[in-house]
């Protein structure tokens, strides 16, 4: 019986160490230890022993299950290892290169350049506001102290579509987001509408000029206005509002630089210049040598204008501020023609 | 505004910047601090230009002796007296004679220009630096030069003698320039000069002029403004003896002076005026003709000289011409008149038109005796209108148009006679002719020290707020606490004005930095964040964001086959454009982005997806009663990124994202002439057309120069916002288990177009329908119906039902299929074999 037990045991082994597959496994298995298996057709033959020796052989068929059971289980692992193994091999990949893009589409420039002027002041507390495009004289230009006549109309080639009875109902193309101030204001004081006092806005949009195409011009633009009104606004708050957006915009080491001008619904003006973000006041081809680059034009808002819009300047004054998006985007990507901006060229806008 | 340094300093005598010492870089830095303190306290420097940069060593020679040169034709041998000694010069100018004075080139000395083979001047960087030599064996200590050699703007140099013309040769003073061997060219030249160029801005019309740039230098740099004190002697007589005045047309000329010279002797003005003149571009004549010049530039008020002798009964007539006038001014063109362009007439005719140009009858000639001044104050906007509908924006015009002190004619035409009498140039009648009905009062307005430091958020004492106020030539009455105002700052009439003037001279850079103080909140429009989803959505899909104009040309109507009388046709136009391809508002964005498509495909890009949002401009009426509707408008264009289906894709997941999940319909329609039609549909929630989509006709694309297939979706961004929903909320998973059938369709005719005349028309059974009669017939059990399958005429639906409450029987299922299938088969589809009769019995 032993002997016999040994022979199956020895047997089983060695078929085991020459299996190579799972398969074969399984095969040797049920062989061995299936139900019709030769280890199991020993306990079978159990009725054979006399009772006393039964423990005894149990004891040794159980001893040669276990033997054979645990070199299976050994070898299954092994041989699974090595079918990893030979995948692992098999899988590997060149990972230098170029991964498989979706190929996702780029924003605008301009559009980037607004969305990050945007989120600056939308953290400060300013509503994104817009206005028409094709507008009337009276917002664009009187209700800004640009009254009839006013050379200041000269200076801004305004495309106009027809005149009206008066000058004030002529209608033209804006010149300047500012015509979106005094639509504001109006509507601030007019009990019928949502908006109320204080204001705090700024309104991006389209202007246009009448200026030849070229590298620098174009007859269409963008610009972003601001406008604050509120009690107690002074010129500090304007200075500290525009430094602030400088540094949020341009970087923490911008320092701004406050010029007098003249605005015809400001007073007093101010043009901005910022230290340039290229060489950070060193001087450079961006700012052409003067270390300093000219953002944009701002004022405390003209007490004129704020009695044409109902707003009593003795209780509330205010600024505004506007900027010429293109020129930003044009300097901060360094792009020398403006007309790119307006072809739409692919290779141009993937670059952004 | 040009203004030379050394010309402010006429005026601001105590003003410290040294441009005759030191090196260029020094000379540099210090005009760079003048120009820097100007523009701080409002005066916009907008450039300057060094004169004496790179100018060394420069001195006036004597020629005393000529020889020829021993081995070349055309060079001469020169000994030059360059004042502590003399000097061999070897030159190969034509014009040089023993005697003359010549600017000469030391060795080592250095120049700004260089004469080109091609014949022209150029700037050399660093400068043209000159070293003794031989030239052709002879030695050569130095350089006479040309004036080329040493100013920029030569030809104002150019006169009769030529002496001054580089292609003459080298320059040569004047006999009566006065200088001597040894002098310092610069200074005899009056070079040693910086000229800064200043944006002025339209409120101050002072400041296009001399004396009104030196006031703002004397009250940036704390120094005394000294005005040029102004005296006629005068030589008896009376101008009114001579000469008469008449203004007619009082509401367009506020003031209108006038003297008369007698025995005028004409002559070259001195070196100093005629530099002076130069550094405003305008290049000398003589002495009347120069002193005219001269005052308008220092004083920024216009004059006119009329030779008196041709004057009709010695009167002058200031009125309106009449409509259809014609008027020959002095440069020979006749010009059209009108009743608005106002005239200075004589006792006969018209002479000149006021303000702008005088009159070819009455020009000053070289044998004028006798001359009537005139320095009178128009209306500034007649002038402009005037100068604009004659397109004639000469100097005098443009400075008239900023609106002149009334106060300054008179001023004015004394400096003149002042320069007459003191240049000899003829002796001054006493006593002026003055029109002035209605003189110019000062205006006064209130001090008021804490609403400015209020407005500035300032805290500057009254005393330093007086003392800017004084130095400005402002008069405080202490008394009343009032300011009376010069009338040459027409531009101070509030608080506010004066606040700025405290702004200026206490210095921007002092005003404290500070944050409003209230709380609002910042927030993005429904359009905008609308607009933003669009963004997300169409670049992930590939789509890239485009910008272009909102005017363009009518032939875009006919490149889009968009048929005369069509509704897109009435577009809002520009009645002043740029040209015909700005001249209208577009209605439509598809020639803008066919036109970005185009610029990219003949660019050889291989694909291009692009989108826009930006408006169309839609009148309701024309002409205008009201302003355009302008509609938020995106446009997807694309071509080589796939088909119809691919673009339709992105406008499915676009609707998504934003929340429009059900009722959206794509119709068929064969109506939309820019765009193929079996390829397009009409995209409609209920029955809000949202926009359409679809494959760009051929034809358009042949117009477009386009030769492969381009697909546009057109959508409107107002309407998408007011339909959007981000208000989501969570449905539950449902636990039951999901019962699903496919079923195959066999359609009998498949979507095509049918020819009909000119037009297109559909015909077959769309897919579309079939969807929604399958979503119909869905009884709140099906779950979703999937096309997974099509071949040929024969499609295959994948459906799935599912309750959220039971487990479904199949029983249930099968009777809600099989309704299904019949109301399919009503419409005309072949549902055999989809029919199962174990499962729904017989039909």
């Amino acid at each position: 019986m032993n002997e016999m037990l040994g022979k199956i045991k020895e047997s089983a082994l060695a078929k085991i160490a020459e299996a190579v597959d799972a398969d074969a496994l399984n095969e040797i298995k049920v062989a061995v230890l299936g139900k019709k298996g030769e280890l199991t057709q020993v306990l079978k033959s159990m009725k054979d022993v006399a009772p006393e020796d039964r423990p005894k052989v149990g004891q040794m068929v159980n001893d040669a299950r276990a033997v054979i059971e645990d070199t299976l289980s050994k070898k299954l692992a092994e041989i699974a290892r090595a079918a990893r193994s030979a995948r692992l091999v098999r899988e590997t990949v060149d990972v230098t290169k170029p991964g498989t893009r979706k190929l996702l589409g780029h924003r605008h420039p301009n559009q980037i350049a607004l969305e990050d002027l945007e989120r600056v002041f939308i953290g400060m507390g300013y509503e994104v506001v817009s206005g028409p495009e094709v507008e009337y004289d009276k917002y664009n230009f009187e209700l800004l102290n640009i009254p009839a006549n006013h050379p200041a109309k000269d200076e801004q080639d305004t495309f106009y579509i027809q005149r009206g009875a008066t000058t004030e109902e002529d209608i033209l193309l804006r010149t300047q987001t500012s015509s979106v101030q005094a639509r504001i204001m109006l509507d601030a004081v007019n009990p019928e509408k949502e908006r109320t006092l204080p204001i705090r806005v700024i309104s991006p949009g389209r202007v246009f000029r009448a200026d030849e195409v070229d590298a620098t011009h174009s007859p269409s633009f963008h610009q972003v206005e601001g406008l604050v009104i509120d009690k107690n606004i002074t010129m500090a708050d304007l200075k500290g509002t525009l430094a602030q957006f400088a540094k949020e915009f341009f970087g923490p080491n911008t320092k701004t630089k406050f010029r007098p001008h003249h605005f015809p619904f400001t007073e007093p003006s101010a043009e901005v210049d910022i230290t340039c973000f290229k060489c950070g006041g060193k001087g450079c081809g961006v700012c052409k040598g003067s270390g300093w680059i000219e953002i944009l034009g701002c004022g405390m808002v003209h007490p004129n204008v704020l009695s044409m819009c109902g707003i009593d300047p003795e209780e509330y004054s205010g600024f505004a501020f506007g900027i010429g998006l293109e020129r930003i985007t044009l300097l901060k990507y360094e792009i020398d023609d403006m007309r790119l901006l307006y072809e739409n060229d692919e290779r141009f806008l993937s670059q952004f | 505004m040009n203004t030379p340094i050394s010309w402010i300093k006429a005026y601001v005598p105590e003003l410290a910047v040294d441009l005759a010492n030191g090196s260029s870089d020094e000379k540099e830095a210090a005009v760079k601090s003048y120009v820097d303190a100007m523009t701080l306290s409002g005066s916009h420097a907008e450039g300057y230009v060094l004169k004496n940069r790179n100018i060394d060593k420069v001195v006036v020679g004597q020629i005393k002796q000529i020889a020829p040169h021993p081995d070349a034709d055309k060079l001469v041998v020169c000994q030059v007296d360059v004042g502590d000694k003399t000097i061999q010069i070897v030159t190969g100018a034509p014009n040089v004679k023993e005697g003359d004075m010549v600017p000469t080139v030391l060795d080592g000395g250095c120049v700004p220009f260089r004469h080109t083979k091609e014949n022209r001047y150029e700037a050399v960087a660093g400068g043209n630096k000159i070293k003794g030599g031989a030239l052709r064996g002879v030695d050569s200590f130095g350089m006479m030069c040309s004036i080329a050699e040493l100013v920029a703007d030569y030809s104002l140099f150019k006169d009769e003698d030529r002496n001054a013309d580089p292609e003459a040769g080298v320059y040569i003073f004047p006999a009566d320039a006065g200088v001597k061997p040894g002098d310092d060219c610069a200074a005899t030249l009056h070079l040693n000069d910086a000229v800064v160029e200043y944006e002025i801005t339209s409120n101050r019309v002072d400041c296009f002029s001399m004396i009104g740039m030196a006031r703002e230098t004397a009250v940036t740099f704390r120094k005394p403004f000294v005005e040029p004190v102004i005296e006629v002697k005068g030589n008896g007589g009376d101008v009114n003896d001579y000469a008469s005045v008449e203004v007619i047309d009082q509401d367009l000329c506020k003031r209108y002076c006038a003297r008369v010279v007698t025995d005028i002797k004409l002559a070259p003005s001195p070196m100093w005026m005629q530099e002076r003149l130069r550094s405003q571009g305008i290049r000398p004549i003589n002495n009347l003709v120069d002193i005219t010049n001269y005052v308008m530039e220092e004083y920024g008020q216009p004059m006119h000289a009329f030779d008196l002798d041709t004057v009709a009964g010695h009167k002058i007539v200031v009125r309106r011409a009449k409509d259809g006038d014609t008027f020959t001014t002095l440069d020979g063109i006749e010009r059209k008149l009108d009743s608005e362009v106002l005239m200075i007439c004589d006792g006969e005719k018209e002479i000149g038109i006021a303000g702008i140009m005088g009159g070819a009858n009455s020009m000053v000639t070289d044998n004028i005796k006798n001359l009537l001044f005139e320095a009178a104050c128009f209306d500034g906007t007649n002038i402009r209108l005037s100068s604009r509908r004659l397109d004639m924006p000469t100097d005098a015009a443009t400075k008239f148009t900023k609106g002149l002190d009334p106060e300054l004619a008179l001023t004015a035409i004394n400096r003149a006679c002042q320069l007459i009498e003191e240049l000899g140039c003829g002796k001054v009648v006493d006593g002026v002719i003055d029109c002035y009905p209605n003189p110019v009062e000062r205006r006064v307005l209130p001090f008021a020290p804490e609403k400015m430091n209020a407005l500035l958020g300032t805290d500057v004492a009254e005393d330093e707020m007086l003392d800017i106020f004084k130095r400005l030539e402002l008069e405080y009455d202490e008394k009343d606490r009032t300011l009376t105002i010069p009338t040459f700052r027409q531009d101070l009439v509030s608080v506010a004005d004066l606040a700025e003037e405290v702004a200026r001279f206490f210095g921007y850079d002092n005003i404290p930095v500070t944050l409003p103080g209230s709380q609002t909140v910042g927030k993005l429009s429904a359009t905008d964040m609308t607009a933003a989803v669009i963004r997300e959505v169409a670049e992930a899909n590939g789509f890239s964001g485009a910008m272009g104009y909102s005017f363009e040309s009518p032939k875009a109507f006919d490149k889009l086959c968009i048929p005369e009388g069509d509704v897109l046709r009435n577009a809002v136009s520009i009645s002043n454009p740029l040209g015909e391809d700005f001249s209208i508002m577009r209605t439509t964005t598809l020639n803008g982005m066919m036109t970005w498509l185009s610029t990219n495909f003949n660019r050889r890009n291989k694909k291009a997806s692009l989108y826009e949002i930006a408006n169309i401009y839609l009148p309701k009426e024309l002409p205008l009663k009201e302003l355009p509707t302008e509609q938020l408008t995106l446009t997807l264009g694309t071509y080589g990124m796939g088909d119809f289906f691919d673009l339709k894709g992105v406008v499915e997941e676009l609707f998504d994202r934003l929340g429009i999940v059900k009722g959206i319909t794509y119709q068929p329609s064969a109506a939309y002439p820019y765009l193929h039609p079996g390829r397009t549909a009409e995209i409609v929630k209920g029955k809000l057309s949202i926009g359409y989509i679809g494959q760009v006709h051929p034809e358009v694309c042949d117009n477009y120069d386009i030769k492969t297939d381009c697909y546009v979706a057109v959508l409107n961004v107002d309407t998408l916002t007011m339909l959007s929903r981000n208000d989501r909320k969570y449905e539950s998973l449902s636990k039951f288990p999901a019962v699903t059938r496919d079923i195959q369709l066999t359609i009998g005719e498949m979507p095509t177009i049918k020819a009909d005349g000119d037009s297109y028309k559909l015909s077959g059974t769309y897919l579309g329908d079939i969807e929604a009669k399958i979503v119909k017939q869905g009884s709140g059990i099906l779950e979703s119906a999937t096309l997974v399958d099509e071949f040929e005429n024969r499609v295959v639906y994948h459906l799935v039902y599912r309750s959220p409450k039971e487990t479904l029987e199949a029983a249930k299922v099968n009777a809600v299929v099989k309704d299904t299938l019949l109301a399919l088969e009503k419409m005309g589809i072949d549902v055999s074999r989809a029919w199962s009769e174990e499962l729904y019995g017989p039909k």
